[in-house]
């Protein structure tokens, strides 16, 4: 039963073009608006539920990596998906089919914009808007907020890039390296101690790091 | 022309390659390439989120096209606009495309690697960090009209703004089911706010 299930996956990835694969994922870009955690739904239902191209696990997979690499999650994702399905070409088909839409409907509003831009109305209303994005900005650090400062370390670093990026207007690409660094130093050295020293196996350590995440939660 | 286009792939492949965490942490590198090329001003770059906030696709996606449409026709005209967009979207998805194309040959190996987890660490914070002094200074700018912090002193004091930006912050974080809804209807109902009040004056 399971390998008849398998092999009918199989087949249909053969069935898979190109051209269907990019309008999969042209058709995600169209309907996401806002993008991020707003699109997990809509992938969930094109790729898992309609088109069985990945299972759910593997798309929660692609997307949690997709979130803590570089670039946008949804290309991330499509990248990861259409690589699995088509190789790289794929990867590279998916990842269009994903912007394209943007592409084309950002080119006209930016386009159409500057007609009006000097209509009194218009200018009151992106002073309107503007304030509303100022309170977006925050809503989504609120969010981030939970999983990125857990302790006083992250806490403290939190507080020296902010105050380095407001008033010595520091470069964001140098914050980013150096808190990458800043993370191997103070973390990693932790764990490859453990492992060192400690009785502990490599896959204990691993899982230590897993149960202290979840024991943060527990303490909040 | 030539060189600006080279500049555009320049710049915005390296906001592709530093900005980790979705749409919002495009933000910082986006306010640093306005500061050092000159291509939009701090007021733009907020339409431009707005814009990308309430139209279909990813947001760090538009802002690239966006920015790309808006540095092409600075320096010409709707044909370098466009030909601007599509360099600049490519080159924001060419570093990550690389890099899920490696990382995806070793994902089990890359999820369990104490450094990348050690790394993702530090990252994670700086990320939320560069965020929240983008937003600090676009408030600045956007609600006290103000170009830094140290200009605090002259900050233009516009009760309406006060008023509009707590209410959209208790309605968007408090008030349950409204708090679901979608960024776009907020942008939607300030944008009427701001038509009724005339908030640009």
């Amino acid at each position: 039963m399971k390998e008849k299930q398998e092999k009918n996956s199989q087949l249909e990835k053969e069935d898979v073009t190109l051209f269907g694969l990019f309008l999969a994922f042209a058709k995600v870009g169209v309907m996401t608006f806002g993008g991020g955690y707003a699109m997990l739904p809509i992938m969930q239902r094109e790729l898992v539920d309609k088109r069985g191209w990945v299972k759910d696990a593997e798309l929660m997979d692609y997307f949690a990596i997709g979130q803590c690499t570089p670039g946008v999650i949804a290309v991330n994702t499509a990248t990861f998906t259409g690589r699995k399905l088509k190789g790289v070409i794929g990867g590279l088909v998916a990842s269009m089919g994903v912007v394209f839409p943007s592409l084309i409907i950002i080119s006209i509003i930016a386009a159409l914009i500057k007609n009006f831009a000097h209509i009194q109305a218009v200018q009151d209303a992106l002073a309107g808007i503007r304030v509303c994005v100022c309170i977006l900005i925050f809503n989504a650090v609120f969010k981030m907020w939970k999983n990125a400062v857990v302790d006083w370390i992250t806490l403290i670093m939190f507080i020296l890039i902010l105050i380095a990026s407001l008033f010595f207007d520091a470069s964001p690409i140098l914050m980013v390296v150096l808190a990458a660094i800043a993370g191997i130093i103070v973390k990693g050295r932790n764990d490859a101690d453990k492992i060192k020293y400690g009785s502990d196996t490599k896959e204990q350590v691993v899982d230590d790091i897993a149960v202290t995440s979840d024991s943060r939660e527990v303490k909040k | 022309m030539i060189s600006l286009f080279l500049r555009l792939y320049y710049e915005f492949f390296k906001v592709g390659l530093f900005a980790i965490g979705g749409g919002m942490a495009t933000v910082p590198f986006l306010q640093e390439m306005g500061k050092s090329t000159g291509w939009f001003s701090p007021g733009e770059l907020a339409d431009m989120i707005a814009v990308s906030e309430s139209t279909p696709g990813p947001i760090g996606i538009n802002m690239a096209t966006y920015v790309g449409y808006v540095s092409g026709v600075r320096h010409g005209g709707a044909i370098e606009g466009i030909l601007g967009s599509v360099i600049a979207t490519v080159a924001i998805v060419t570093a990550p495309i690389i890099i899920i194309l490696i990382i995806a040959k070793f994902l089990e190996k890359f999820r369990e690697n104490i450094y990348v987890n050690a790394a993702l660490y530090g990252l994670r914070t700086a990320s939320v960090a560069l965020i929240a002094a983008a937003g600090i200074s676009i408030v600045l700018f956007s609600i006290f009209q103000v170009e830094n912090v140290y200009d605090i002193g002259k900050a233009v004091i516009d009760y309406r703004c006060f008023i509009l930006a707590a209410a959209i912050l208790v309605v968007t974080r408090w008030v349950p089911k409204v708090k679901e809804w979608h960024p776009i209807i907020f942008i939607a109902i300030s944008a009427a706010i701001g038509i009724i009040f005339h908030m640009s004056v």
